[in-house]
């Protein structure tokens, strides 16, 4: 009877294609912009998640986000230093800064700098040049998409320069990162540069980027900084959260985005549902018919279950097929740079086409289950 | 179940009824729909007999409650009151699943708008209540085509119902009524949405089917032309039997 079952669900190729269609649409506005959110989400904890090297991040204990840090002083750096558990620590600058080129075009920037010594907090990939010329005089390695924003789209050429702060800065390298939520260039330099690409402060001190003696508990150490020095710190991965959780809760990001994942959600459930719902009203009198000569409600039922979940497979494989497309489509597209579709979207948009297709179903269940065999009498 | 273009014969495997042997009795079946102040009896305690080997007609006019009693007989609706004995079993002992399952193996229908599955080919069609029985595609298909061209419809096997006239539509619901050698064939207005010719065809076959097969037939019918073939006639007016057992008046129409 599955094959009976396969073949009335087919058979009407346009309510079975408008099922279909109903489930992927549904499947694509949820997943593409769970994807998209999750990706915004992700460029706000940008710099945490680019700093692999350090497995702990001090701040003043005032600080709401990266963004928005109150400097420290150089002794709090000797401070982080002397608690008992820390390995080592460094510094780390993140400012914004107004980058110029030769042309007079300018474009603000995220201005990351790295302790002069270790290089700690250095961009992973590097698409041209090396790392060990951000030692030179001057030098500076920016992101590929603001290489691009500031020098267009031909072959990568080292040497350009800019003008931060009337500084000159050199570009000896090119890197990729997570784009930063802004779509901002980053310029990565020595901290000791960077404080001169800056205007100047009392304090200049954005982090410490520190690291725990092996074999000891991050978080344990994180507790040991907060208490002998009273600054903020916390682990890689809470840092991460904490500005992801600054944005959730001081933007309306969350609450828009949330609107239209529900949006395709209820679009799905809807098409799909009323489709489905009326696909098993006009054949009523054919269940009616197959109650009548025997097939039972508990057959009837498997049959409805294995229509919906056809449909729900099919339109699903389209969905997150359109989604995949539209990601990979875009990878080299700036604004949308660093935006992909992560297994765990996948995973949660799986899950809302099974329950749309539960929902579907059930409303058709219950019309069938509750139909009187002699329905087939009736003219 | 060898069958041939023009006749219909009994299978070895299927019990044959004698010509008065009574193989459903209505015994004062009642009907009633609805509760409290909405209550209606449909049908004031029914007493009837449907012969094996035998074609009998339920008339009677509309609203008289011959749907119902039909629906009763063939196990799709139960009687509020009274017990219907189904080839010697009371429908009572009969309940949920075991009435589903003697409805598979002993009832065939055929419906006044047919009721064929529109995306199936008429082969598949026929097929359905064979794999209601579980029987695998092939056999049961296999088989299909056998009673198709039984019926005349050898050459429209692959042929959906749209694209079938009304009569052939009918031809197909009886082979689908008769695949599985049902001992009780129930149907319901079977010539009502044929013109006269394809209404006749549609009858001649039912009587081969009643008369060789040895199955009992019951056709609910509003149209005269067709009480000729009846082998007896069962009158029905407002919920009572009007006129049991008339059939022998029946046979001098």
């Amino acid at each position: 009877m599955n094959w009976v079952a396969w073949k009335m669900l087919t058979g009407d190729r346009a309510k079975y294609l408008g099922t279909v269609f109903g489930v992927a649409f549904g499947v694509l506005l949820i997943s593409q912009q769970m994807a998209i959110f999750v990706g915004l989400m992700r460029r706000t904890a940008h710099a945490a998640i680019d700093v692999r090297d350090a497995s702990i991040w001090v701040m003043d204990p005032e600080g709401k986000n990266a963004d928005e840090v109150k400097p420290l002083s150089d002794s709090d750096l000797y401070r982080v230093r002397g608690v008992e558990g820390v390995d080592w620590a460094v510094r780390l600058y993140k400012s914004l800064a107004r980058a110029r080129i030769d042309n007079g075009e300018f474009r603000q920037s995220i201005l990351l700098g790295i302790d002069d010594h270790t290089l700690v907090g250095a961009p992973v990939r590097l698409v041209a040049g090396s790392l060990a010329d951000l030692r030179r005089p001057d030098a500076i390695i920016i992101d590929q998409p603001g290489y691009r924003l500031f020098w267009g789209t031909g072959p990568i050429e080292l040497g350009k320069t800019l003008e931060m702060n009337d500084h000159r800065a050199v570009v000896v390298g090119v890197c990729d990162t997570t784009p930063p939520f802004q779509t901002f260039p980053v310029i990565y330099t020595r901290y000791s540069q960077a404080l001169g690409f800056a205007p100047r402060e009392r304090n200049q001190l954005s982090f410490v980027l520190a690291h725990q003696k092996d074999g000891l508990d991050p978080q344990q150490v994180c507790q040991s900084i907060r208490s002998e020095t009273g600054l903020a710190a916390r682990t890689r991965p809470d840092m991460i959260w904490f500005v992801i959780k600054f944005y959730l809760e001081s933007t309306g990001i969350p609450v828009n985005f949330g609107i239209t994942i529900a949006l395709g959600f209820i679009v799905g459930t809807a098409i799909a549902g009323q489709t489905f719902y009326l696909f098993t009203l006009e054949n009523l009198k054919q269940f009616g018919a197959l109650k009548a000569m025997g097939v039972s409600n508990w057959r009837l039922v498997g049959m409805i279950l294995l229509q919906a979940t056809i449909v729900g497979c099919i339109g699903y494989g389209l969905g997150i097929g359109m989604t995949a497309v539209f990601f990979e489509s875009t990878q080299n597209v700036t604004a949308l740079m660093g935006f992909y579709l992560p297994w765990q979207v996948a995973g949660l948009a799986a899950g809302a086409v099974a329950l749309i297709i539960v929902l579907a179903s059930l409303i058709s269940l219950r019309k069938v289950l509750i139909l009187e065999p002699a329905v087939v009498f009736r003219g | 179940m060898m069958l041939q273009s023009a006749t219909i014969d009994t299978p070895a495997a299927a019990p044959v009824l004698s010509a008065n042997e009574i193989c459903v009795s209505c015994q004062s079946v009642v009907k009633e729909f609805g509760d409290g102040d909405s209550r209606i009896r449909v049908l004031h305690g029914i007493d009837a007999n449907i012969h094996g080997s035998e074609l009998t007609l339920l008339v009677g006019p509309s609203g008289c409650g011959k749907t119902t009693l039909i629906s009763i007989i063939a196990g799709l609706l139960y009687p509020t009151n009274g017990d219907v004995i189904l080839f010697g079993t009371p429908q009572s002992q009969l309940q949920g699943s075991r009435l589903v399952q003697f409805r598979a193996e002993n009832v065939g229908f055929v419906f006044q708008q047919y009721n064929l599955l529109p995306s199936l080919t008429a082969a598949e069609n026929v097929a359905i209540p064979l794999l209601i029985q579980g029987q695998s595609r092939p056999k049961a298909l296999l088989k299909a085509r056998e009673v198709l061209d039984a019926v005349g419809l050898g050459s429209r096997l692959n042929q959906l119902p749209s694209q079938l006239s009304g009569g052939q539509q009918q031809r197909v619901a009886i082979a689908r009524a008769l695949v599985h050698e049902p001992r009780l064939l129930v149907c319901d207005e079977p010539t009502a949405a044929l013109d006269g010719h394809s209404g006749q065809v549609v009858m001649d076959l039912l009587k081969r089917v009643a008369v060789q097969a040895g199955r009992a037939v019951i056709v609910v019918t509003h149209d005269s032309r067709v009480l000729t073939y009846g082998d007896r006639i069962l009158e029905m007016a407002d919920g009572r039997m009007a006129d049991a057992d008339s059939t022998q008046k029946s046979h001098n129409l």
